[in-house]
């Protein structure tokens, strides 16, 4: 099956690379959700403890951090740093669709380009022979 | 100190603190075994506490910040990463990893402008 450009890596190791890139890809989605949500339960902030533990957003936003870190740690496990950590940006492209689609923030041309150049980065690190 | 120079101290400093948080989440993964108790391991620990100090640092320097300037450099974070991988984990640090991080830098740069 394998073809001649892919027998530098051994079967299992390609496998536990696209975990860990899934992994990655994955903490990206919820640490977009996360920052939205600390943002919602911020501009409701109030610093008396009660109103604390009842903030649901700031709390299920902390909470999908804490989420975000262990799943990070698991792929880091299998997977290179230099590859796994700058696809992290791609969070920035999910807080600005979200930003466009659930905070009614206009579109600009600057970060139209900007999310575009993230994701064309991403595919570029992701790519398969970038061992 | 102009205030603006003083938030992109601040915000600089937590680049370089989180990419080194990340460094010792990788260290403590090394770690992990099937059990629970396993990511209680001291590296990984202070990988989560770095993580902690770097998001003091840039919600302070924030505060009162250009965000179109201060955004885009959070991201310096993944060259300090780059750096950390290669001395810390002997890492290849290939053409296509450079490339990629490249426009990734240059795409958020972008969302600041746009911000």
């Amino acid at each position: 099956m394998s073809t001649p450009a892919t027998i530098a890596l051994p079967q299992p190791e390609r496998g536990a690379r696209r975990t860990s890139i899934l992994l990655v890809f994955t903490c990206t989605i919820l640490g977009a959700a996360a920052q939205l949500l600390i943002k919602t339960g911020m501009s409701h902030f109030s610093p008396h403890w009660m109103a604390l533990v009842t903030n649901v957003p700031l709390i299920a936003g902390y909470t999908l951090y804490g989420i975000n870190t262990l799943l990070m740690v698991l792929a880091l496990k299998n997977g290179e740093m230099s590859l796994l950590y700058p696809i992290i940006a791609l969070t920035y492209v999910w807080t600005t669709l979200l930003s466009y689609t659930l905070l009614g923030e206009p579109s600009n041309i600057y970060k139209n380009v900007g999310i575009i150049t993230i994701v064309l980065g991403v595919a570029v690190m992701g790519r398969r022979g970038n061992k | 100190m102009t205030p603006l120079v003083r938030s992109m101290l601040l915000v600089f400093t937590a680049s370089v603190i989180g990419s080194l948080g990340m460094a010792f989440l990788k260290m403590g993964s090394a770690h992990l075994t099937r059990s629970l108790w396993s990511f209680l391991n001291p590296k990984l620990l202070f990988g989560i506490a770095l993580f902690l100090g770097s998001s003091v640092f840039y919600a302070w320097g924030i505060k009162d910040g250009q965000l179109s300037v201060l955004y885009p450099m959070v991201s310096l974070g993944y060259v300090w990463g780059l750096l950390w991988a290669k001395l810390f984990f002997n890492e290849a640090l290939t053409k296509q990893k450079f490339m990629g991080l490249g426009l990734i830098l240059l795409g958020v740069c972008f969302v600041g402008l746009g911000s």
